[in-house]
């Protein structure tokens, strides 16, 4: 039987990270994700696997080893909290236009600003619609338990390396300092220089040797017909994304009239929203979104036709419902519940909601 | 007797460094950057490290560094050099690795990236070249511009009470512990070319010692950003960086 050890959220990512071959992890603290550095430095990863741990002089610098490791055709990873991803926005365009595999994870908190330290939904757009400049995308994927902050690690690292694009988690205070059982997945190696040759030999910079051509990884393209020649390969590599990466889960929904979309630990609450309503007789299901980019669009225009109404919940202003009402067209009404500032909704409040959407 | 019967490897006295590309480069004439490439090549060839180095190019004139170097390079975000080499370093333990910065992005936007690499003592060679001005975005002044000097964001010349004082970040450097070997060099003539490949040697060794981060500045000339002739950028460098920037070693240990 597989172990099964109890944990919090940040320390899941981080036992995660060293039991799936990441090579390096380069952090700068900040609440309320801290310990995800904290555990990897407690692990001491590199007298096992040969991890490398290092903490940077901010997160403009770690995201910055990630483009060297990255480069190199490493595994590489770094964890912040919003005011830090605000920070690494730089990076992620530049990784994103040089095509570098790197995984990230934001357990955001409340904001904008300084903004409080409790759970927050709030980086929503930042994460989905860019954050940096330039078009591009990252690969987004939304845990909702301590077992998917474990799983989406490998996952991230994955999809990562899969379309050659840096992947995001995008978590929450909730998540990350929640404590849950976490089934340990078998270890993964850490890959060797000749695995990562063979790997990724036709890119990173392993070194320059006889049989090969030189390996210069840029974003730079000064030329318009070489950028824009660039920027199609990378519109058709999000296309790929979409068709082939999409993941959702489907609660209640098969008889459903109202539709529930809800991610990460609203989306927990939304699951005894739903229950709740259900024991009043609506007929509610919910849809929650795992990756949020690529959006499960198609999953929800395939419900429109069985719907009277979506809503959805979110701790935030309202940012993800924009995606939803695209996806929908205006063929029914979609409508927002939230709470901001960290506050978490109740179950009660969500049916409340609903109800009002409803009459 | 024809050309041909001169031309043979016996004859041969001098030639193109094999670890420089073909590619024509883009600098204006009179500038140092051609010169500290070659140096550059020279040490990689002699060492015999073509294979086991990993550079990294900045943004100004030398973001194109990677198309004249024959070896893996990885172009950064600017300033964020230091950081890349970090990564590259501390994951490839058994590569030498390199930046190659200009002052505007190693002191400026860079200067955090550059100044905690130091301190943490990075095996790294950091590579400055000190021109005191923003050469490829059209002469502004840098945090090493001169007091005095006139360059398009200074156009009554750098002003301390406006612009503060030229940043000595090279002496900086030298005061940190992590720091094994800081020189300033300079390529404006024989003499000084030499001692800069001499001194980019020995920090290449320094790197596989694990002695620490060596960062060599060059001061440089930027004649087109002066709007001075390449003659004339060189004496005004003698003239005026050389007594500010004083040439040799800061630091050796």
């Amino acid at each position: 039987m597989a172990e099964k050890l109890l944990m919090k959220g940040n320390e899941a990512i981080a036992i995660a990270a060293i039991r799936c071959g990441c090579d390096g992890y380069f952090g700068y603290p900040i609440t309320p994700q801290s310990e995800v550095m904290e555990t990897l430095m407690e692990e001491k990863p590199w007298e096992t696997t040969g991890m490398v741990v290092l903490q940077a002089e901010s997160e403009v610098a770690s995201i910055n080893m990630l483009y060297g490791g990255a480069a190199c055709g490493k595994k590489v990873m770094t964890s912040s909290s919003s005011p830090g991803i605000s920070l690494m926005c730089e990076g992620f365009s530049y990784m994103a236009g040089a095509e570098l595999p790197c995984l990230v994870a934001n357990v955001v908190r409340g904001g904008p600003g300084l903004g409080s330290i409790q759970a927050s939904q709030a980086d929503y757009f930042q994460a989905v619609k860019g954050g940096g400049h330039g078009d591009y995308q990252l690969i987004v994927l939304a845990p909702n338990s301590v077992q998917e902050m474990y799983d989406f690690v490998d996952l991230g690292f994955e999809l990562a390396f899969k379309y050659r694009n840096p992947a995001l988690i995008l978590t929450d205070g909730v998540i990350g300092q929640m404590m849950e059982k976490v089934e340990l997945r078998p270890e993964k190696p850490r890959w060797t220089d000749e695995e990562i040759i063979k790997l990724h030999g036709s890119w990173a910079t392993t070194g320059k040797t006889k049989d090969r051509p030189q390996h210069a990884v840029t974003s730079l393209a000064l030329e318009s017909a070489v950028l824009e020649k660039f920027n199609l390969k990378l519109i058709e590599k999000y296309k790929q994304l979409n068709e082939l990466e999409v993941r959702f889960e489907k609660i209640n929904c098969d008889d459903a009239d109202y539709l529930i979309i809800a991610y990460g630990s609203a989306s927990r609450v939304c699951e005894k929203a739903v229950e709740l309503a259900r024991n009043e007789g609506i007929k509610v299901g919910l849809l929650r979104p795992i990756t949020l980019y690529p959006f499960p669009t198609k999953a929800i225009q395939d419900m429109v036709k069985q719907l009277k109404a979506i809503i959805t919940v979110e701790m935030s202003a309202g940012q993800m419902v924009q995606d939803v009402r695209l996806a929908v067209n205006g063929a029914i009404p979609v409508e927002y519940f939230g709470r901001l500032g960290g506050i978490i909704p109740t179950p009660e409040e969500v049916v409340v909601a609903l109800k009002n959407i409803i009459k | 007797m024809d050309v041909k019967d001169i031309i043979k490897p016996e004859n041969k006295v001098y030639g193109k460094c094999p670890v420089m590309t073909e590619k024509v480069l883009h600098y204006c004439p009179g500038c140092s950057h051609g010169t500290i490439h070659k140096l550059l090549a020279e040490v990689i060839d002699e060492m015999n490290i073509q294979d086991k180095t990993i550079a990294v190019s900045p943004v100004g004139c030398s973001v194109f560094a990677y198309n004249y170097i024959d070896i893996d390079w990885q172009q950064a975000a600017h300033g964020r050099a230091c950081a890349l080499a970090t990564g590259v370093k501390r994951l490839c333990p058994d590569k030498y690795v390199f930046t190659y910065q200009g002052d505007g992005d190693l002191a400026a936007i860079g200067t955090a990236e550059t100044i905690h690499a130091c301190n943490r003592g990075e095996n790294i060679v950091v590579i400055l070249v000190n021109n005191a001005i923003y050469g490829m975005t059209g002469g502004q002044m840098s945090p090493l511009t001169l007091e005095g000097q006139v360059t398009s964001t200074t156009p009554y010349g750098r002003k301390i009470e406006l612009n503060g004082y030229p940043l000595k970040i090279t002496n900086l450097a030298a005061q940190l512990d992590g720091t094994c070997y800081v020189t300033r060099q300079s390529v404006q003539n024989a003499a000084a070319v030499r001692r800069t490949k001499k001194a980019i040697r020995k920090a290449f060794e320094n790197s596989a010692q694990k002695k620490g981060t060596s960062l060599i500045e060059v001061v440089s000339s930027c004649n087109s950003g002066w709007k001075l002739s390449p003659i004339g950028a060189n004496k005004w460098m003698e003239d005026n960086l050389f007594p500010f920037y004083p040439l040799g070693d800061l630091k050796d240990k």
